[in-house]
């Protein structure tokens, strides 16, 4: 039993992280009916980003709160800058043509941000400082949840309802979800459909980048290919709750974290070896794109954001 | 049916064709007099770049040396360096460019076996011997009579593991946490489970990982559940640390096991405090006293300001051992060279003497340490048990004095210098 809850806590902190980078994916696609490959890129070099600044800032050496937030914060802000510049000069331009135009485009920024990160930072991987001094607590039996995974439910809930809050209850969130509705018409009502889509794409990559942070705090290694993986992992979470839906990519996120450690936990037992945990991932993509393709959350009368 | 013979035709005539193009390669590397050109293939930017970096810095290091001294037999030795990027596929690709279009006399490389098994059948088809300094899997050297290894194989670390574990650690029940898509992984494990379970001991829990996994506490937490009294790890360091890190999380106190896929400089920087007290097999110890090791040691922290580990001294030997052969050999010429290499016998490496068995590889005693405070700490060092066809090799100061003329039975069981090293520490 205590093995049981210790992998489902396992699981559902990686699966937050998943929800965290699926939320990019499924606002962008939302709204402009893209799937931005590169997202996983920005989660990547939003945990670089973090790595820098606690470096320069000096708080890799010292565990603290506010040092942890301000690498967090600065990330984000790091990300959403390079999210805005990634849509300003790659994306609008070829916005006009045919959508498989942008998708290719989203391809190449990918692997452009990949490689040039190889180039950059090199490629070995680099050690993340802890910014937050990691304690156990124990449950019960063997069962036990660090401080860290706390942070990382913790972090995550406070920026999900965040994000509810701006979609739903703010001017700029209404204007969100007017341009998802039809981006023609909203253009019409005067909204400034433009600088909403790269409000869109800022809010997407601050939240890959949080995710980067905190998984860098639960794997404290970071590399410049560690965003393919993951980012595909949430990009199925997005499709299996329903791409374009915000809760959806939440439950997607979170369901695939607890299946791919449940795989790796039991999957010996019906023969599965725990390599497998990737290939779950993308076995439920191909079930859901058969049996419901509109994902689980995904109806024809959902808004879209 | 016509067609598919003219297509049968033309694509005999084809291979054929880039066959002799090959043999026509092969007579561009031989003997001119002009300098010596090596390749040398490894990662230089995947997740395994330390092992490509260590390489390099240990095999330029004895070519400026070999150079300084006048070249082999007069003539410069010249170097090509290929990076493969950690992948088995790139390996092969840049093997083949390297004999191809580089047209290179010998080829030193890689660490990882997965790479080398990849690239190793292209040299071997090419006829260009191919020396890797630090792959450990048995089945490297099988590819064929034109690859060697100096260093020892997984069949003996593997065992070394579990020999170390039974007697020192008095380890009962062990885990294996591996990457089972690595032909590294896969042969430690093989044997270390082989050694472990004959020796009395029993395997509690086998779980595996990939090599872009980078959350481990599923298997890890799988692991606790057993309560294994150790666990060994024969994974790269790029994964070590997190693992080490996660256990220590998850409450496991059991020391992790590993082997010289744990070298690099990085190790300790990924993993911090969460290494100390495990253990690692590896292939030498800075701290050995020996002449030829303390010499090599200062030259490389001279030259660039770091620790060589395990890897870089490998490579060193490896382009030292190519260096005697050729100038035995009096040519480049490739199955005199080849011959030469093979017949390698009691050479005086940073690592140990150097002599190749029937099988080409090195038989070399290996070390084990602690790891404590950010530091290696020497424990013990395990000879080979003379099984695998050549003599047992001498203790590296034996060797650096005397190179050749190592007496097996009697400096292998304790020697003096391994004796005053566990004091020093």
């Amino acid at each position: 039993m205590d093995t049981f809850v210790q992998q489902l806590i396992n699981g559902l902190t990686v699966g937050s992280i998943y929800a965290l980078i699926a939320l990019g994916y499924t606002m962008v696609y939302g709204i402009l009916r893209l799937i931005n490959f590169a997202h996983g890129d920005i989660y990547m070099l939003g945990a670089y980003a973090g790595y820098f600044i606690a470096r320069w800032l000096g708080f890799a050496g010292e565990p603290s709160v506010a040092g942890l937030a301000v690498v967090l914060v600065g990330s984000m802000l790091a990300a959403a800058l390079l999210g805005m510049a990634i849509e300003r000069f790659a994306y609008r331009p070829v916005r006009k043509y045919a959508r498989m135009t942008t998708l290719i485009t989203a391809i190449g920024m990918s692997l452009l941000l990949e490689n040039l990160s190889v180039v950059i930072f090199e490629g070995t991987p680099r050690a993340f400082p802890e910014l937050l001094h990691n304690s156990t607590y124990r449950l019960f039996g063997n069962a036990a949840i660090s401080k860290t995974q706390l942070l990382i439910f913790g972090v995550s809930i406070i920026l999900m309802l965040l994000l509810q809050w701006i979609v739903y209850r703010t001017k700029v969130g209404t204007a969100m979800r007017a341009v998802s509705f039809n981006l023609n018409s909203a253009k019409l009502m005067g909204i400034n459909t433009d600088a909403i889509i790269v409000f869109t794409f800022a809010l997407g990559s601050a939240l890959a980048a949080a995710g980067g942070v905190l998984t860098a705090q639960y794997n404290p290694t970071i590399y410049p290919l560690m965003g393919i993986i993951t980012g595909l992992k949430a990009f199925v979470a997005a499709v299996l709750g329903g791409i374009g839906n915000i809760p959806g990519a939440v439950l997607g996120g979170l369901l695939i974290g607890a299946a791919e450690t449940f795989v790796v936990g039991y999957g010996q037992l019906v023969g599965i070896p725990s390599t497998y945990r990737d290939a779950v991932a993308f076995a439920i993509l191909i079930l859901v794109l058969l049996f419901r393709p509109a994902g689980l959350l995904g109806t024809t009368v959902q808004e879209k954001v | 049916m016509k067609r598919t013979l003219i297509t049968l035709g033309l694509a005999t005539l084809l291979a054929a064709s880039f066959a002799c193009e090959r043999r026509g390669g092969d007579n561009g590397t031989a003997d001119n007099g002009g300098p010596i050109k090596v390749g040398i293939y490894g990662d230089l930017s995947g997740q395994t770049s330390s092992f490509g970096q260590s390489t390099k810095n240990g095999a330029l290091m004895a070519i400026d040396e070999i150079n300084a001294a006048g070249g082999i037999n007069g003539r410069k030795v010249e170097y090509v360096m290929e990076d493969d990027q950690g992948q088995p596929q790139q390996a092969s690709t840049v093997v083949t460019k390297l004999i191809n279009q580089d047209k290179v006399a010998a080829i030193i490389g890689e660490v990882a076996s997965s790479n080398s098994l990849a690239a190793a059948p292209k040299a071997q088809e090419a006829k260009v011997p191919m020396i890797t300094p630090s792959s450990t899997n048995p089945k490297v050297t099988q590819v064929g009579d034109y690859i060697f290894r100096v260093c020892f194989t997984d069949d003996f670390q593997g065992a070394v593991a579990a020999k170390f574990a039974t007697n020192t650690l008095h380890a009962k029940k062990a885990a294996v946490l591996g990457d089972f898509n690595s032909d590294y992984s896969k042969g430690m494990t093989q044997y270390f489970v082989q050694e472990f379970t004959g020796a009395g001991g029993q395997i509690v829990a086998q779980q595996s990982y990939t090599q872009t996994d980078a959350d481990f506490k599923g298997q890890l937490t799988n692991i606790r559940a057993t309560s294994p009294d150790v666990i060994f790890v024969p994974g790269y360091y790029g994964q070590v640390g997190v693992i080490a890190k996660q256990a220590k999380e998850l409450g496991i106190t059991a020391p992790l096991l590993g082997g010289d896929g744990w070298d690099s400089p990085k190790l300790f920087e990924l993993g911090g405090a969460a290494l100390d007290g495990n253990y690692m097999v590896n292939h030498y110890s800075v701290d050995d006293p020996s002449p030829a090791v303390q010499k090599f040691v200062a030259a490389y922290k001279a030259k660039y300001g770091i620790v060589p580990d395990a890897i870089a001294a490998l490579g060193y030997d490896a382009m030292n051992v190519l260096a005697d052969a050729v100038k035995r050999a009096g040519t480049t010429d490739s199955a005199k060279l080849r011959d030469a290499i093979a017949a390698t016998k009691g050479f005086g490496g940073v690592t140990g003497s150097i002599s190749l068995n029937a099988s080409r590889d090195a038989v070399k005693p290996a070390v084990v340490f602690e790891l404590k405070d950010k530091k290696l700490v020497y424990k013990e060092t395990i000879q080979p048990s003379g099984g695998a066809g050549a003599a047992p090799a001498a203790s590296p100061a034996a060797a650096a004095s005397t190179a050749g003329a190592s007496s097996p039975g009697t400096n292998a069981n304790a020697p003096a210098n391994t004796n005053t090293n566990a004091a020093a520490k």
